[in-house]
C-alpha cells in the first residue's frame, strides 16, 4: 500500500485555531450536562484566555504552513488576539445578558467560539479557499447566535435577514474566487499575484476582484452593501450585536487587506479608485444617517458603518503608514464599541430593552459608574483626545495626507464633525435631562460592569500611550 | 466533427433547453423537474470532460440531494402557479431579467472572442475518484478538516434554533 505524502506541517501555526477549536467542542458537550450558565461562561472565559496566552507566546514566529497556505506571522497574532480579547469580553458580558432570556448557554458559548475560530482562519488564510471556509464557519455561528433569543421576534428577524444576505454575499465571494481561479489557475495568494502580473485573463480577473469586493465590503458594513447592518444590529441580543461590530468586522478587515494587498497588489489601479469611493460613501452615509436614529442601538450601528469607512480610508493610503493606521484604529474601535454595547446591555432587561434616547434621560446620575464610562465611549468614538478613537483618526488621516489623498481626509474630518452631533447627544440625555426617578433597585450586574469598565481602561490607556499599541500595530502590519 | 464534439453539441443543447424550462415553466414543481435534467446533463459534459468523480457527485449531490430538499420546500410552501401579489411589478422585473441577461451574454462573446480553446493532454488518473481523495488528504488536508468543523457548527446550529423551547424562557 502506497503511503501519502503530506506536506510538511508546522503545527506551531495552527495551535491558536487549534486550540480554539478544541475549546468549542469541549463547551459543545458540556452544554449537554452542565445545568449552570455561569459555571460555562467561567469555563468558556478561562479557555479563551488560555489561548490567548498560547497565541501572546507565539509572538514572533513567522511561518507558512500546510503548502504555503496557512500563515504564521505579526499580522495574524495581532488580529488573534484581538478576536480572544474581544470574545472574552462579550463572554463577560454574556454572562449577565444570558440571564432570563431562554438562551441555552453551552450552545451559546460553544457556537461564539466556534466564530472566533473561523476568524482566526480569515486572519491566517493564505489562500481564498481558507477564506472562505473561514468566512462561512465564522457567518454560520453568526447567523445563528443572532437569531440565538428565540421568544424575541426582532432576534428571528435579524437571523432571517442577515442569513438570507449573508448567503447572498457568499455567493458573490465563491464566484468571485471561481473567476479569479478560471484567470490565474490558483487559489494561493502568493501564486495568484504571480500569474496575474503577466495580465493572461485580464477582465475575468477585474470581474473576480469586484466580486471579492463586494463580498468583504458585506462583511465590515461598507455602503453600498451596508442595509442589512442596523436591523440586524437592532435586533440580535445586545452581546452578539457587540460581537458583530467589533470582531465579525475586524475579521472582514483581516481577510480583505490580506488578500488585496498580496494577490491583487498589481491591479491596485483598478480597485483604489472604487476602494476611494466606497470610503467616502460609507463614511458619509453612515454619520448622516445616524443623525436621524432615535434608537441608541440602532445609532451605533451606523456609527460602526462609519468607523468602517475611517478603516478603508487608510487601506486607501495604503503603505506601511495607512496600514498601521488601519490596524491601530481597528483596535481602539473595537473596545470602546464594545463598552458602548455593554452599556446598551446594562440598562436593558428582559422585556425592558430601554434602547430609545428618552430612556437615557438621567442616566448619568443614576448609574454613575455607566454614565461616566459611556461618555468616554462617546468621546472617544467622536475622536476627542485623550481618549483611542482620537489617535486613530488623527493616525489614518494623517496617512492619507502624505499620500496626497487630500480630499479623503477632508472628507473624513468633516464626517468626525458630523459624528459629534449624535455620539454628544447621548451625553446630552445623560447629564442634562431630567429623568425619571429610580423605580425600585437594580439588578446586580457584576460581570457585565466588569467589562465595561475593563473596556474604558483600554479606550484610555490605548489613547494615553499610543506609541505602544502603534508598534503592536506596524510590527503587525509589516509582517504581512 | 469528432464524436466527442458532437455528443458534447447534443448534451449542451438539451441543457440549455432544460434550463430554459426551470425559468420559464409556469409550474414550481414542473420547473424543478426540469432542473433535475439540467443536473443530470451537466453530469454528462463532466463526464465528457473526463472528470467522473465530479460526474458522481453531480448526480449523488444536486440531482439526488439538494432536488429532494427542493421538492420539499415547494410542497411545504405549497406554492401557486400565479402569485396575484407579483403582478403588478411582473413586466418591470421581467425587463430587468432580459436586460441582464443580455449584458451577461454580451459579456461572455467579448471575452471568448479570440480566446483559444481546448487544452492539452489530460493526465491518465485525471479526475478519478482515487486522484480526488488523494488531493483532498494531502494538499487540502486543512481545508478539509475546517469543513468539518463548519459542517459540525451548521448542525448544532439548525438544533439550536428548531429545539423545544427550555421551560425557564416561556414566560
Amino acid at each position: 500500500m502506497e503511503r501519502l505524502l503530506l506536506p510538511a506541517i508546522d503545527w506551531l501555526a495552527v495551535l491558536p485555531v487549534g486550540l480554539t477549536a478544541l475549546l468549542g467542542f469541549v463547551l459543545l458537550a458540556l452544554g449537554l450536562f452542565a445545568d449552570d450558565d455561569e459555571t460555562l461562561g467561567w469555563i468558556t472565559l478561562i479557555g479563551l484566555a488560555v489561548c490567548a496566552v498560547v497565541t501572546a507566546c507565539l509572538a514572533g514566529q513567522k511561518s507558512m504552513t500546510f503548502a504555503g497556505t496557512f500563515a504564521l506571522d505579526g499580522y495574524a497574532l495581532f488580529f488573534d488576539l484581538l478576536f480572544l480579547v474581544a470574545g472574552m469580553v462579550v463572554v463577560l458580558m454574556s454572562m449577565t445578558y444570558l440571564e432570563g432570556t431562554g438562551i441555552p448557554a453551552g450552545d451559546y458559548y460553544g457556537l461564539l467560539v466556534f466564530a472566533l475560530a473561523g476568524m482566526i482562519v480569515m486572519a491566517s488564510a493564505n489562500d481564498l479557499i481558507l477564506v472562505f471556509l473561514g468566512l462561512e464557519i465564522m457567518s454560520i455561528s453568526v447567523y445563528v447566535l443572532a437569531g440565538a433569543w428565540r421568544t424575541q421576534l426582532r432576534s428571528n428577524e435579524a437571523a432571517m435577514k442577515y442569513f438570507l444576505l449573508g448567503a447572498f454575499a457568499t455567493g458573490f465571494l465563491l464566484y468571485g474566487i471561481a473567476l479569479v481561479y478560471g484567470a490565474t489557475g490558483a487559489f494561493r495568494l502568493d501564486l495568484i499575484a504571480a500569474a496575474a502580473a503577466g495580465a493572461p485573463h485580464r477582465a475575468l480577473m477585474v470581474a473576480g476582484v469586484a466580486m471579492l469586493l463586494v463580498a468583504f465590503g458585506f462583511k465590515v458594513a461598507a455602503v453600498p452593501f451596508h442595509m442589512w447592518t442596523p436591523d440586524v444590529y437592532e435586533g440580535a441580543p445586545t452581546t452578539i450585536t457587540a460581537l458583530m461590530a467589533v470582531a465579525v468586522k475586524a475579521a472582514g478587515f483581516a481577510a480583505f487587506v490580506r488578500v488585496f494587498l498580496h494577490a491583487f497588489a498589481g491591479l491596485h489601479a483598478d480597485w483604489g479608485m472604487l476602494l476611494w469611493v466606497m470610503a467616502a460613501l460609507t463614511m458619509t452615509v453612515g454619520n448622516v444617517l445616524a443623525l436621524v436614529q432615535r434608537n441608541v442601538k440602532r445609532m451605533l450601528a451606523y456609527s460602526s458603518i462609519a468607523h468602517a469607512g475611517y478603516i478603508l480610508v487608510a487601506l486607501v493610503a495604503s503603505g506601511a503608514a495607512g496600514g498601521a493606521a488601519a490596524l491601530y484604529h481597528l483596535l481602539a474601535y473595537s473596545f470602546m464599541t464594545l463598552g458602548a454595547f455593554g452599556v446598551v446591555a446594562a440598562l436593558g432587561s428582559v422585556g425592558e430593552p430601554n434602547e430609545m434616547l428618552d430612556d437615557y434621560a438621567g442616566v448619568g446620575f443614576r448609574r454613575p459608574l455607566l454614565g461616566v464610562t459611556m461618555a468616554i465611549f462617546m468621546l472617544s468614538l467622536t475622536g476627542i483626545p485623550p481618549f483611542a478613537g482620537f489617535t486613530g483618526k488623527f493616525y489614518i488621516f494623517t496617512a492619507a495626507i502624505r499620500d496626497g489623498y487630500y480630499v479623503l481626509a477632508v472628507i473624513g474630518v468633516l464626517n468626525s464633525a458630523i459624528s459629534a452631533g449624535y455620539y454628544i447627544r447621548v451625553l446630552i440625555a445623560m447629564y442634562l435631562t431630567p429623568g425619571a426617578e429610580e423605580s425600585g433597585r437594580v439588578a446586580r450586574q457584576p460581570y457585565l460592569v466588569t467589562s465595561i469598565v475593563f473596556s474604558a481602561v483600554m479606550t484610555v490607556l490605548i489613547g494615553v500611550f499610543p506609541a505602544l499599541w502603534m508598534q503592536l500595530a506596524r510590527l503587525g502590519f509589516l509582517s504581512l | 466533427m469528432t464524436m466527442g464534439a458532437a455528443l458534447f453539441l447534443l448534451v449542451a443543447v438539451a441543457t440549455v433547453a432544460a434550463a430554459l424550462g426551470v425559468v420559464l415553466h409556469p409550474n414550481p414543481v414542473k420547473s424543478a423537474i426540469f432542473l433535475v435534467v439540467t443536473l443530470f446533463l451537466l453530469a454528462i459534459v463532466f463526464v465528457l470532460l473526463e472528470a467522473h468523480m465530479i460526474a458522481a457527485l453531480q448526480v449523488i449531490v444536486y440531482a439526488g440531494a439538494i432536488m429532494v430538499l427542493f421538492l420539499f420546500v415547494i410542497m411545504l410552501l405549497n406554492l401557486q402557479d400565479d402569485d396575484p401579489e407579483r403582478g403588478r411589478h411582473r413586466y418591470v422585473l421581467r425587463g430587468l431579467a432580459w436586460l441582464g441577461g443580455v449584458v451577461l451574454a454580451v459579456e461572455l462573446a467579448l471575452l471568448l472572442r479570440g480566446a483559444t480553446m481546448g487544452g492539452g493532454e489530460v493526465p491518465a488518473d485525471y479526475g478519478s475518484a482515487e486522484a480526488v481523495a488523494r488531493s483532498l488528504y494531502t494538499d487540502f488536508l486543512l481545508p478539509f478538516e475546517l469543513t468539518s468543523i463548519l459542517l459540525l457548527v451548521a448542525v448544532v446550529g439548525a438544533v439550536l434554533l428548531a429545539q423545544k423551547q427550555r421551560r425557564s424562557s416561556l414566560p
